[in-house]
């Protein structure tokens, strides 16, 4: 009865991260379009483009090789279960004891890898453009994203995010310095590979800026609509994280009854819900940065990530 | 040397003489702008002679050189670089050959593959961007050789959009003329119909009513003002702060319904015609306009306090797209290209025309020539305007807007508008029985998109769009 039921859960948030991602996009449009005075696209409005590109005929360029054909497929399917890993409202789910941080980071590169490749293979000047830039943050933000990773494997004893999670909502805990750095470089790092602004623009129509849109721009119909539903799951996934590791307050336990679990998937909608809005926020607020300044921007996430295991260790060691 | 030099009285009310010029003419205006001493200001081809307008910034004087041609004339180009273009567009056009000119390549005509200028060198790379573009733009294509993301050439590629107005206009009626030359550029159309009309009103000699000019310089104001408002809140949201365009386009908005109210058109389409205004500046027009530049007024020194107070925004501007007062000087460049990299020439000011020289207004200037160098000069033309439609509004004259123009020939006449982007020059041509024999049109951006090649030299390929939209060059109205 409990293998039964906790399979349920992990089943249930593995449909919810899927259902919800592109919800949570709309939602992060919506409230940017509210913030500039504009009426805004409805909030469901990312899931009918995906559904809308799903019906629609997949054009494939004469120089695509089966890599291109490959890649979203790849791409969707690491970033759906790095999404599914992550404990969103429940924790110690089924599959938890692979819910590994390092797991995650290397599903993201997996995923990365796979979109690098695919804008390159079509041979266009924009695919290669974007995968170059893509491949430069990557060599900053993979290394702050694992400094990060340490620092709270150092903190909980475990790079296991239900472990993380419990440990971090234990009373123990408490304040320390490394965590909030952990949690500003998190923030950077989330930005960075989400696409977001300052460092990507996910709205603009200009090619010669584009970083995440340039590898795709060749993608159409099916293809495209798994690319974009796996970058709506990236985007899930980063606000799940944060919100499991440094806010795992509400979290239903594999004991908990229907009640409890529901309650921890309202709160779960509310996090999400804040931290969209403040990316909204941050995002009219600022401009996109230079492409040279982004790896000066995730040298700060990979400083700080350092610093916090540094002071970890030397306040544990000594 | 002799050219029929023009005062700027002779300009804007005398006739032209037709007289034809000397080769040792030519060469010897060739030889003064090589020295800077004149600015070239058109060149053209008409049947079986080429024309050169030039303009000596000095003295404020204009000089029209008439070359008779055949097949072929002494290249410009081949002294001064910015003729380049415009005697490769007149080849296609008229057929008339550059002689001796360095570029042999067509420019409007697209008939046959095009030879993109050869690069050498180690990694080097390139990317052809257009002539689609993602956004809704005009068509133009780019082709970037790059080492890693560093901009080491960039070649433009223009022409996609070519409609053949002078060829339209050949033959044509007065008022068809107009009405053509309002759709050269869509958000030129107050400055090219003014033009238009000053080329018609000094070629028949018959100036247009007092009231007329005071509502023409409305519209162009309003033209400027909503146009500078549009290209401030594009070029930010080009570095993705997309707060400062939806600001502008309210802005914008608000004017171009104002102007709607006030002339039944938006952008003051087909309002400007020869001999007048078509319509009159109602009470209720005034009042509507007033309450869109009170409301510009009250948010623009908050729009600029949050442009000058938004460091991420400030880093991606300053500095990027520089241009050297030196190329800004050489290739004339009007507007706040111009402007903004030390050419400090506004037609408003050193060739007045309509209302201008009885208005007080500053004619902003300075020398950096980069991206924020050009927002700051909107922003200040901006606030000139919202000077000057206070005084125009407030100075209305009387009197009648029409002033009964009768189209006859032959006539010839010369109009130069300052418009938002720089000087729009029109030359026009009436036939005998006062149709129009031959019309040209010069947009300010035949000497700023040469220009755009070379701000862009040594930026990284990441921050063309923001150089592009800071320059926002007409396509339309330079391929005609």
């Amino acid at each position: 009865m409990g293998l039964i039921l906790s399979l349920l859960v992990q089943g249930v948030q593995m449909a919810l991260v899927v259902a919800l991602a592109p919800v949570l996009t709309g939602f992060v449009r919506k409230v940017k379009a509210r913030l500039t005075r504009r009426q805004g696209a409805p909030v469901l409005q990312p899931w009918r483009d995906i559904l809308k590109l799903l019906r629609k005929e997949a054009i494939v360029a004469d120089s695509a090789s089966w890599v291109f054909r490959a890649a979203p497929y790849v791409i969707f399917a690491a970033t759906w279960v790095a999404a599914a890993l992550v404990p969103t409202f429940a924790t110690n789910l089924q599959f938890s004891w692979s819910a590994d941080l390092i797991a995650i980071v290397a599903l993201l590169g997996l995923a990365r890898f796979a979109l690098a490749l695919a804008g390159m293979d079509v041979g266009t000047a924009f695919g290669g453009l974007g995968a170059s830039r893509e491949m430069l943050f990557a060599t900053v933000a993979e290394p702050a994203m694992l400094l990060i990773t340490f620092t709270l494997a150092l903190a909980a004893g475990s790079s296991q995010l239900s472990t993380i999670a419990a440990a971090m909502a234990g009373p123990e805990m408490g304040l320390r310095v490394s965590l909030g750095m952990a949690l500003v470089a998190l923030t950077l790092v989330a930005l960075a590979e989400n696409g977001r602004i300052p460092v990507d623009n996910p709205a603009t129509h200009l090619e010669l800026t584009m970083v995440h849109e340039a590898m795709v721009l060749e993608y159409s119909g099916r293809h495209l609509a798994m690319i974009e539903l796996a970058a709506s799951l990236k985007l899930l996934l980063s606000l799940s994280l944060i919100g499991c590791v440094f806010f795992p307050w509400g979290m239903a336990a594999p004991g908990d009854g229907v009640t409890a679990h529901l309650t921890a998937a309202g709160l779960w909608g509310a996090k999400l819900a804040l931290g969209g809005t403040a990316l909204a926020i941050s995002e009219t607020a600022v401009a996109k940065m230079r492409v040279f300044r982004v790896p000066d921007f995730l040298g700060v996430a990979l400083m700080l990530g350092l610093l916090g295991t540094l002071l970890l260790f030397v306040s544990r060691g000594l | 040397m002799d050219l029929t030099p023009l005062s700027n009285a002779d300009l804007r009310t005398a006739p032209l003489r037709r007289d034809h010029c000397t080769l040792s003419d030519w060469s010897s205006a060739c030889a003064a702008l090589d020295a800077g001493r004149l600015t070239l200001l058109a060149l053209w081809g008409e049947a079986a002679a080429v024309r050169m307008a030039l303009l000596d910034e000095g003295a404020r004087r204009i000089g029209l050189l008439t070359l008779p041609a055949e097949t072929a004339f002494p290249s410009v180009g081949r002294h001064h670089p910015p003729a380049q273009r415009l005697e490769r567009a007149v080849a296609d056009l008229w057929g008339l050959v550059p002689a001796g000119a360095p570029d042999a390549r067509p420019w409007l005509g697209h008939g046959a593959p095009y030879p993109f200028l050869p690069v050498e060198g180690d990694s080097l790379h390139q990317v052809p961007v257009g002539p689609v573009h993602a956004g809704i733009i005009e068509p133009g294509h780019f082709r970037f050789t790059a080492q890693g993301e560093t901009v080491v050439r960039l070649e433009e590629r223009l022409g996609y959009v070519h409609k053949g107005i002078e060829a339209l206009m050949t033959g044509a009626v007065l008022a068809r003329g107009a009405e053509l030359a309002g759709r050269t550029s869509g958000d030129s159309c107050v400055a090219y119909q003014w033009a238009f009309a000053q080329a018609a009103e000094a070629g028949l000699a018959c100036p247009a009513p007092p009231r007329a000019e005071h509502i023409r310089a409305v519209l162009a104001e309003l033209e400027r003002l909503a146009n500078h408002l549009g290209d401030i809140g594009a070029i930010c949201n080009d570095a993705a702060f997309a707060m400062m365009l939806a600001q502008c386009s309210i802005l914008r908005e608000g004017l171009l319904r104002a102007t709607a109210t006030a002339f039944g058109h938006r952008m003051g389409k087909d309002v400007i015609a020869p001999g007048g205004v078509s319509r009159d500046l109602t009470p209720e027009g005034v009042a509507a306009i007033r309450a869109a530049l009170t409301a510009v007024a009250a948010r623009l020194p908050r729009l600029v306090a949050l442009y000058d107070g938004t460091a991420s925004l400030q880093d991606r501007t300053v500095g990027t797209g520089r241009l050297s007062p030196a190329l800004a000087r050489q290739f004339g460049a009007g507007g706040f290209v111009g402007r903004a990299a030390g050419r400090s020439f506004d037609t408003r000011r050193s060739l007045p025309y309509g209302p201008y020289a009885e208005l007080s207004f500053v004619v902003p200037a300075r020398d950096e020539g980069d991206v924020n160098a050009r927002v700051w000069l909107r922003i200040e033309e901006a606030q000139a305007s919202l000077g000057l439609l206070d005084q125009l509004l407030s100075g209305l004259p009387g009197g009648p807007v029409q002033s009964g123009l009768v189209p006859s020939g032959p006539a010839e006449g010369i109009g130069l508008v300052e418009g938002f982007r720089g000087d729009v020059f029109v030359h026009l041509a009436l036939g005998p029985d006062g149709r129009i024999a031959r019309c040209h049109l010069r947009d300010p951006s035949w000497f700023q998109w040469p220009l755009l090649e070379a701000a862009i030299e040594g930026n990284i390929i990441a921050d063309f769009p923001l150089c592009n939209k800071s320059f926002n060059c007409s396509y339309s109205g330079h391929d005609l």
